[in-house]
């Protein structure tokens, strides 16, 4: 199920600003991946670059490869909406659909694409909400408001609308960051269990949550304002936050800049 | 320091003596004239809300007080017809100004007919219209079709009258009727469904279209069963605030749908009955007793018919808001 991405030499641009430059990674499948870095260095921008999300920006566009196991992405005949619904997407704030209830916000991605077929849609539901753990929180309550829940469980309603379509990759712009602690606790205990069947991407401004999560983390930074952000390194987690091999990573995980 | 944070505690603890713990008096003051100084900015406060609450009261009272007399002379002098079943069921046929008597059907029907016409054409274009701006314009053809909008809800009513005249039976050669007052209605009724389904649709969250888009959800399903779906009862309420002011509008009924005291259900030949027309027929003869009790009466119903539309929107718009 979980497929492999590699990036070679990636540019991204929004009109003539050029937000981040030459970016080349392999991300690994059934492992998660963290991107760590000052806020303005690029890597929500690219992270969105992984599942062409960044289009829907007006002027959004890329230089460069990203190769889905053996598919271009960014192959011309290659569909913007066909690769989102292979890679998924969690975002900052949770953002179930207001008008609709908890069972209806698992089933949008599926149903807006056509899925009628009642047992089916019952079925990937329950599938969904358990993967997200939060069957057990609202299995009686399914066709109450999604809205309705706390912020976690926004969260992980969104995180089960995002595995509903099955997608192969899952990508989270720092899904934690406005919930609290023990709801953060939730996700990434749920993040650890998905990793054995997605490969996730995950952009953190926590670093203890990177290091909490993440097999492999990606360093990035910008020299100044205005300029692209860059790739520093990445490496295994464990070697990025023991002994990264540059200066500016060390001085960023050690909180003497950023 | 401490002066500054003596000042910030005024307005939670009015009655604070110079000797609370954490601000101690300053020394060369007594702890009374210390609150003295400070409640007087406080007493400078309460003195301008005071002005402010008075301002905004009789503001109130200036504004409701015409819409309450409006409200009383309708009413009062037109409720008595109203209470008779010929005036629900009944029209003007064979009925002078003089004679008491008959009913408002054909004007009711008339209206509502001429009203669901016009929202038919204005509605869907309005809509699209404003999704076109929010969801796809960009550059100068979006910006010039803002600019179009803006001028088309400028147009006094009966330039929008004249101009489907000029078109209507000037340049086509066609016939006055219920159809062409409806055009003229459609001119004005788009600017407003427009703008008010524009503005509720810049309220729908970016978050929901992303949601949207990275479930694999292409745009125009996105903006039919997300975008659309979440605004629907903002945008009900702008169509209903079109229906209610094109169901008031007069000028284009004068020049291009002449009124009938019949009953009449065919837009496109012949008089059309209308409310607005039907007071404006009464208001000839103002001088009879019978006339102007029926033109108060007409004016009433008018109101009403206004009023109801208003609540059946609000029900639905109700059932149909976002879940909390």
């Amino acid at each position: 199920m979980a497929k492999r991405i590699d990036v070679s030499d990636l540019n991204v641009y929004y009109g003539a600003f050029k937000a981040v430059e030459g970016v080349s990674m392999t991300v690994e499948p059934r492992s998660v991946t963290a991107f760590i870095g000052p806020s303005g260095c690029g890597k929500s921008t690219f992270l969105r670059t992984l599942n062409r999300m960044h289009e829907v920006i007006p002027g959004g566009r890329v230089e460069g490869k990203v190769m889905l196991d053996d598919q271009d992405l960014y192959a011309p005949s290659m569909d913007p909406v066909m690769v989102r619904r292979t890679i998924g997407m969690v975002f900052q704030r949770p953002n179930p659909f207001p008008t609709m209830s908890i069972y209806d916000n698992v089933a949008a991605g599926l149903r807006l694409n056509g899925v009628r077929n009642k047992k089916t849609l019952d079925g990937i539901v329950e599938q969904s909400l358990k993967g997200a753990n939060l069957w057990n929180e609202v299995k009686d309550r399914l066709s109450k408001p999604g809205a309705g829940l706390s912020g976690g469980q926004q969260q992980r309603l969104c995180i089960a609308r995002a595995i509903a379509v099955q997608p192969q990759v899952l990508l989270m712009d720092e899904p934690c960051s406005a919930l609290d602690p023990i709801s953060t606790l939730a996700i990434e205990d749920l993040i650890n269990e998905l990793k054995s069947d997605y490969t996730i991407v995950i952009v953190t401004h926590n670093m203890q949550q990177a290091a909490r999560v993440s097999d492999r983390t990606a360093f990035f930074n910008l020299k100044a304002t205005g300029e692209p952000g860059r790739l520093i390194e990445i490496d295994e987690t464990t070697k990025i936050f023991n002994n990264p091999n540059e200066q500016s990573t060390e001085d960023y995980i050690s909180g003497r800049f950023g | 320091m401490s002066a500054l944070k003596t000042d910030q505690r005024v307005p939670e603890d009015e009655n604070m003596t110079g000797d609370s713990p954490t601000s101690p008096p300053p020394s060369n003051r007594s702890g009374n004239e210390a609150l003295r100084e400070m409640s007087n900015p406080h007493r400078g406060r309460a003195i301008k809300d005071l002005i402010a609450r008075i301002a905004m009261w009789v503001s109130f009272f200036v504004a409701m007080v015409p819409l309450a007399w409006i409200l009383w002379t309708v009413v009062s002098k037109g409720i008595h017809l109203l209470l008779s079943a010929t005036w629900w069921t009944g029209n003007q046929r064979n009925i002078n100004s003089s004679d008491v008597g008959g009913g408002a059907r054909h004007a009711i029907e008339g209206t509502l007919m001429m009203a669901g016409v016009t929202a038919l054409i204005a509605v869907p274009i309005g809509i699209l219209t404003a999704v076109y701006l929010v969801e796809y314009g960009r550059g100068g053809l979006a910006r010039a079709i803002s600019f179009m909008v803006d001028i088309l809800s400028g147009v006094p009513s009966i330039v929008a009258a004249l101009f489907i005249y000029a078109v209507w039976v000037t340049t086509f050669g066609l016939d006055r009727s219920g159809f062409a007052a409806a055009l003229a209605l459609v001119l004005l009724m788009i600017p407003v469904i427009v703008r008010s389904t524009e503005e509720m649709l810049k309220l729908v969250p970016n978050e929901l279209r992303e949601a949207a888009y990275a479930l694999g959800v292409p745009k125009w399903v996105t903006i039919v069963k997300i975008v659309l779906r979440t605004a629907f009862s903002g945008i009900v309420t702008g169509v209903l605030l079109g229906l209610a002011r094109i169901m008031g509008e007069t000028a284009p009924l004068l020049i291009l749908a002449p009124y009938t005291k019949n009953f009449q259900h065919d837009l496109f030949n012949g008089n059309f009955p209308t409310l607005p027309m039907m007071i404006n027929q009464d208001r000839g003869d103002f001088a009879l007793a019978s006339a102007a009790a029926r033109m108060w009466g007409t004016a009433l119903t008018l109101i009403l018919l206004v009023l109801l539309l208003n609540i059946i929107g609000r029900v639905i718009a109700h059932f149909g808001s976002v879940k909390k």
